[in-house]
């Protein structure tokens, strides 16, 4: 991490969904601010989003870049536990996923001011 | 050629009943013969109905159809507002009967229905055609049921051959919006662009309030106006594939950009290539524009060819799950309910997949082996819900662990309360692919 760097929160700058398909969980992420967007593409890379969810031994995470919706769409493979018809989790469908990548920390120039969201442009 | 509304009342089975009431009544108010549409069938609720049919054969469809449909059965019928679900699950021709009925009863004209078939693959010609088609490692479990994903195509005629409502098993969901646009606007079966739009209209319908602010409110960051009177989505599709997503007047909820984003990518891996049986839609140069209020245009979708084959979700029995559960709370309540946790699976030695979980502490992010579980130190929760949760193909096992959870309150850590305790049987699925010439589809009129 560069030395006039600091850390946040992905949920501070990005918003996020995920679905299931069988075994594999889906994530879009999509900035809040499209000048964020190139943030995203630098930090959120499909290493770190492995090394993120590594307690789920994804055996692929591919990421698909959406720039004109300044967002992007992670698919991590067999993430699920079996998903739907055989995970022991509460969450079988891996619905809160989206929230699991939300907490992951990207690192942002010094002097960084988050979006407030609310008054951001739709 | 005027714009078709088609709104979504339901985004599954057990969804909200009231949805339907402020659709059609904005549809009237604008004097718009439209579709309404009801998305009823996940992926399991349709193994399950199966199930339910051979316990009963009067069942098997939408167990809340009556309530989804009474309210507003009548104003579609005399307002031109067609009806096509996917509510007949494992039993379209007992849904069919039922409306028929319930127009009856309601005094309205008897409709005309249609009843869309060849998804069942569940019979003995039905196993055979997919016996080799099967992956190697398809469970080697009791069959229970397998359906084919069918397209618009049968929807479309039977709108054509005049239905006012149409009655369908399994369709990919988006395949109940493209059908009345194939009907209404007369686009040829292989128009790619076009029908690519109105599948991803569909498939932003599909999920009902998913694209109107349900399912993202996060307070501070995501607020969204009036959740609990949450309006569901109306599509205005356009001659030329395109379609403004919105929402009845009135009612709660709001469509941004932002929302229809989420829900554009919900469930879908390569943007490019989203399958379908009907077209490949590619939403990878997809653009989505506020023209107004709770109004977004989508614009840009491009077809590919549709796949040669439909997919096939095949169901096996999957054996039972157990789960079992008890509250820790106070000073040292974590050390407490790791113990409990700890005592459960030495009683329980090897004899079945178990996962623990301490609700509180770490639970739905962490994976059934535990090893992000393993690696949160422990710590001083105050309020801790300990989960033990289970698996295994004899119903007796699963009542030992229940039983174990159960004498905590007995045997266990100090304090333990609340313990419940469920357990139910379970589906497996694979899914396979069949030429889609070996598995037609067909519309049939009931009267």
């Amino acid at each position: 991490m560069a030395a006039d760097a600091s850390r946040l929160p992905l949920h501070a700058v990005a918003h996020a969904r995920a679905g299931d398909k069988g075994n594999h969980s889906n994530i879009c992420l999509f900035a809040y601010r499209d000048e964020d967007y190139a943030l995203l593409v630098a930090e959120v890379t499909e290493a770190r989003v492995a090394a993120w969810f590594a307690a789920r031994a994804p055996t692929s995470v591919r990421r698909y870049l959406l720039p004109h919706l300044a967002g992007m769409n992670f698919v991590l493979e067999n993430v699920l536990d079996g998903g739907v018809n055989d995970s022991l989790n509460l969450d079988m469908h891996g619905k809160a996923l989206s929230f699991h990548l939300l907490a992951q920390e990207v690192a942002v120039p010094r002097g960084f001011l988050p979006p407030d969201p609310m008054r951001a442009a739709p | 050629m005027q714009d078709l509304w088609i709104g979504c009342a339901a985004g599954g089975s057990g969804d909200r009943v009231d949805a339907a009431r402020p659709i059609v009544d904005a549809m009237i108010a604008a004097g718009r013969r439209g579709v309404l549409t009801f998305e009823n069938l996940a992926e399991r609720t349709l193994a399950f109905a199966q199930l339910a049919r051979r316990a009963n054969p009067a069942a098997g469809y939408e167990p809340l159809l009556d309530e989804e449909l009474r309210p507003v059965l009548a104003d579609c019928l005399a307002h031109g507002i067609r009806v096509v679900s996917n509510f007949g699950g494992a039993n379209p021709h007992g849904a069919a009967a039922y409306i028929v009925g319930l127009a009856r009863e309601l005094g309205a004209r008897v409709p005309r229905v249609a009843v869309v078939e060849g998804d069942d693959l569940s019979d003995a010609a039905g196993r055979a055609l997919l016996a080799p088609l099967l992956p190697a490692d398809a469970p080697g479990r009791a069959f229970v049921a397998a359906n084919a994903y069918q397209g618009a195509l049968p929807i479309a005629q039977a709108l054509r051959e005049g239905a006012d409502v149409v009655v369908t098993g399994r369709v990919a969901d988006p395949s109940l919006t493209l059908g009345p646009a194939l009907a209404h606007f007369g686009w040829a079966a292989d128009d790619w662009d076009r029908l690519a739009g109105a599948t991803m209209a569909g498939h932003l319908l599909e999920c009902g309030a998913q694209v109107t602010g349900g399912y993202f409110a996060d307070p501070g960051y995501k607020d969204v106006p009036d959740l609990a009177r949450i309006g569901y989505p109306i599509a205005e599709l356009a001659a030329d594939g395109s379609c403004v997503v919105t929402k009845p007047p009135g009612t709660g909820g709001a469509v941004t950009v932002r929302n229809v984003k989420e829900q554009l990518l919900y469930e879908v891996h390569d943007p490019a290539a989203y399958l379908t049986p009907d077209v490949v839609a590619d939403i990878s140069q997809a653009q989505l524009t506020q023209v107004g209020a709770d109004r977004v245009r989508v614009a840009g979708v491009r077809g590919h060819p549709r796949p040669d084959t439909l997919k096939v979700l095949v169901y096996f029995s999957g054996g039972w799950l157990g789960e079992a559960e008890i509250s820790y709370a106070g000073p040292n309540a974590e050390a407490r309910a790791r113990l409990a946790a700890a005592v459960v699976r030495e009683r329980m030695g090897e004899t079945m997949p178990l996962r623990f979980d301490l609700v509180g502490r770490c639970s739905i992010f962490g994976d059934d082996a535990g090893r992000m579980l393993a690696g949160v130190a422990p710590g001083d929760a105050h309020d801790i819900r300990m989960r033990a949760a289970g698996r295994h193909d004899d119903a007796a096992e699963i009542d030992r662990l229940l039983r174990e959870v159960y004498s905590l309150w007995l045997c266990g850590p100090a304090g333990g309360g609340g313990v419940r305790t469920a357990k139910r049987q379970r589906l497996s699925s694979v899914a396979c692919f069949v030429p889609r010439d070996a598995v037609p589809a067909t519309h049939t009129f009931v009267s």
